[in-house]
């Protein structure tokens, strides 16, 4: 089992896991390898079964059907208080009653470790989530947003988790404190080298810390893969679209190698065949807004589109145009110094390269 | 003010007149005030005068009605007296009391944790179960009970009749009159623990299992200091009840253990002695009020209340 060659073996496995409620479906037949050293997060819609699945991991709920194994040995029914794992909960759920340095100390102390022994390793803690050491006796309530989430991160690493859980924790605070904590959590990860297994419903969030990302949707695991693959691969037309704002167009191939029609949109298009069948003669097209353009004149593209502009929006270093084509809005985003002059009401003519849309399936 | 005013067509003329108005209600009450007013009257009526009532006949001349025409501590002498025997009646009351706030913790807090807990729909059913012999008068319930368990009543009578020795004869005597205390007081326990342990969040118990803890180290770290509150709050009002407990000595003690509120109305009633009931029950108060401030200035209200 242990191969010197094969560094990255699966720390957790996942084999057809399934949980039901009744009648209700939360997670259905999920297979998924962790792998040992890894940042894994899973994202979906609330209600997507994520929050189902983080806990099954745990220990605090047992799979319906399937297999969970750790190291290559099942603990479907490990109660959590016995796995090498910890989670962070999305409130953080710090205890109240307790200072910062008893919150942290509590894993170590229900397992009967001195006192002494727990306030060094406290403070070595307080050290690496950047605590100050006056805060051990400092009551918890006390404490900001931003240092409650490293009190509840220093309590999770407290008894060395071999893999730690993540359940939206950063789903309450601020944007800018969000970003500090997303760096920190992602060098916190790179430091102690654990498993860290994240759920978030942002995917943005997904993307900046990310090694792999799974997508999830009605409680299956739609797509998992590298934050890049998510990005310019996605599977579907429910994982494009979660990976932000696109331009969709329903197309149908009425023949071979020549244009498909237009569903939703009038028009012949030059369009890729899906990556993952080719086969396929109904299919969304995806076009990201910054690889569509404005056509001047003698601009050309193999597809293009004529609309009105009717509304832009600054976001920052681009601007994002709407231009309503038909009965469809299409998303265009330019860098600012490629701005239009006179953006309202404009008459337009929109095109993109086959190369530049993404073909999914139906 | 001025807002509501511009929004109206008539704006120019009441916005000078706007300013006006406030001032002449502020003279009067806040709102507050005028809120407070009622309870304010009735506390007064029914609460503060009454007790400057009793504390002025503490000081009157024994088995006299010379209130605030007379100044003695005889009263309270004659109460820390060591002939008299009334410490004995505040030592049952005491016993009773300390006893059915224990027991009382005891048995309902496994039935809390369920209402919470494990009950699931059936917990508002099993709730309005335990409201429901509140809505009986204490002494029809304390009747009930004698006619139950009297020699030739319900128990003895009926196995008396099918032919067996009879019931037990447990009426009459102190360890009835403290399974009466812990039935009728049993619900003032039960809410407020109920409540207390309701504010225990579910996440912070997950998470000590998450942790580390077992049953036993979530139970004594977690659940039962946040729980603390409700259980103190139920603690304390079985202790105060149970101390001016009065019926349940009367009536199925039969009187066969005379406790301090039953020594109390005795000194009103059957001795006419109002001062010496006065200083008895100004003795009690302060005991009382003690124990309570001292349990109070442990708590976080404001927590308990679910404002934080």
């Amino acid at each position: 089992m242990t191969q010197e060659a094969a560094p990255k073996l699966p720390i957790l496995q996942l084999v057809g896991v399934r949980k039901t409620f009744n009648d209700f479906v939360a997670v259905e037949k999920i297979d998924l390898d962790v792998i040992e050293g890894e940042f894994l997060t899973i994202v979906g819609p609330s209600g997507s079964g994520k929050t189902t699945l983080l806990r099954m991991l745990a220990g605090m709920d047992q799979p319906s059907e399937g297999n969970i194994t750790l190291h290559g040995e099942r603990i479907n029914e490990v109660p959590p208080n016995k796995r090498p794992t910890c989670l962070v909960f999305q409130s953080l759920a710090l205890f109240p009653h307790k200072s910062v340095g008893d919150n942290i100390e509590f894993p170590l102390k229900v397992r009967g470790v001195d006192a002494k022994a727990r306030k060094a390793r406290a403070l070595e803690l307080m050290r690496v989530v950047r605590l100050p050491e006056s805060y051990h006796s400092k009551n918890v309530m006390k404490c900001s947003g931003g240092e409650r989430q490293r009190v509840a991160l220093a309590r999770a690493l407290a008894y060395d988790p071999e893999v730690l859980f993540f359940d939206e924790p950063l789903s309450a605070i601020d944007y800018k404190l969000k970003k500090v904590l997303e760096k920190e959590l992602k060098d916190l990860h790179k430091e102690t080298g654990k498993t860290f297994i994240y759920i978030t419903h942002s995917l943005e969030e997904a993307m900046v810390m990310s090694d792999r990302i799974g997508v999830m949707r009605a409680g299956r695991l739609v797509q998992v893969g590298t934050p890049e693959q998510i990005y310019n691969h996605p599977v579907d037309r429910f994982v494009s679209e979660f990976v932000g704002e696109v331009n969709v167009i329903e197309v149908k191939k009425e023949q071979d190698g020549a244009p498909w029609r237009g569903i939703d949109v009038p028009g012949a298009f030059h369009v890729r065949p899906p990556e993952e069948d080719a086969e396929a003669d109904h299919a969304f097209v995806v076009i990201r807004p910054e690889y569509l353009r404005f056509l001047g004149a003698g601009d050309t593209a193999q597809n293009s589109l004529k609309g009105t502009v009717y509304n832009e929006y600054s976001l920052g270093s681009r601007i994002q145009y709407q231009v309503r084509v038909g009965e469809k809005v299409m998303l265009v985003e330019l860098s600012r110094s490629k701005a239009l002059p006179i953006a309202a009401d404009r008459s337009v003519t929109v095109g993109w390269d086959a190369a530049d849309a993404i073909t999914v399936r139906a | 003010m001025a807002q509501t005013s511009l929004s109206h067509p008539t704006a120019p003329v009441s916005l000078e007149a706007a300013p006006a108005l406030p001032t002449k209600r502020d003279a009067l009450l806040s709102l507050g005030a005028r809120c407070s007013l009622p309870v304010i009257l009735l506390l007064a009526v029914g609460f503060v005068a009454p007790l400057i009532a009793i504390f002025a006949y503490s000081f009157a001349k024994p088995r006299t009605f010379e209130v605030f025409r007379s100044f003695t501590l005889v009263n309270y002498a004659e109460i820390f007296n060591g002939s008299n025997t009334v410490w004995l009646s505040f030592l049952w009351s005491l016993g009773f009391a300390f006893a059915t706030c224990a027991l009382l913790a005891l048995i309902a807090y496994p039935i809390a944790y369920g209402l919470n807990r494990v009950f699931g729909k059936w917990s508002s059913l099993v709730s309005i179960l335990f409201v429901f012999p509140l809505f009986v008068s204490e002494n029809v319930r304390l009747y009930g009970w004698v006619l139950f368990f009297i020699k030739n009543g319900v128990l003895d009578g009926t196995l008396k009749m099918l032919g067996f020795e009879g019931g037990p004869q447990i009426l009459f005597q102190p360890p009835m009159i403290l399974a009466g205390m812990l039935y009728v007081y049993l619900p003032f326990m039960l809410f407020p623990m109920t409540l207390g342990l309701a504010m225990v969040p579910r996440d912070l118990i997950d998470a000590a299992r998450d942790l580390g803890a077992n049953r036993w180290q979530i139970w004594r770290e977690v659940e039962l200091p946040l729980a603390m509150p409700g259980i103190l709050i139920g603690m304390l009002l079985t202790f105060v009840l149970g101390i001016g407990a009065v019926a349940e000595a009367k009536i199925l003690g039969g009187q066969s253990v005379i406790v301090i509120s039953h020594d109390i109305e005795i000194a009103f009633t059957y001795s006419q002695n109002w001062p010496l009931g006065s200083a008895l029950a100004v003795v009690v108060t302060i005991f009382i009020g003690a124990l309570t401030l001292a349990v109070f200035s442990r708590l976080d209200l404001d927590r308990l209340l679910g404002r934080r």
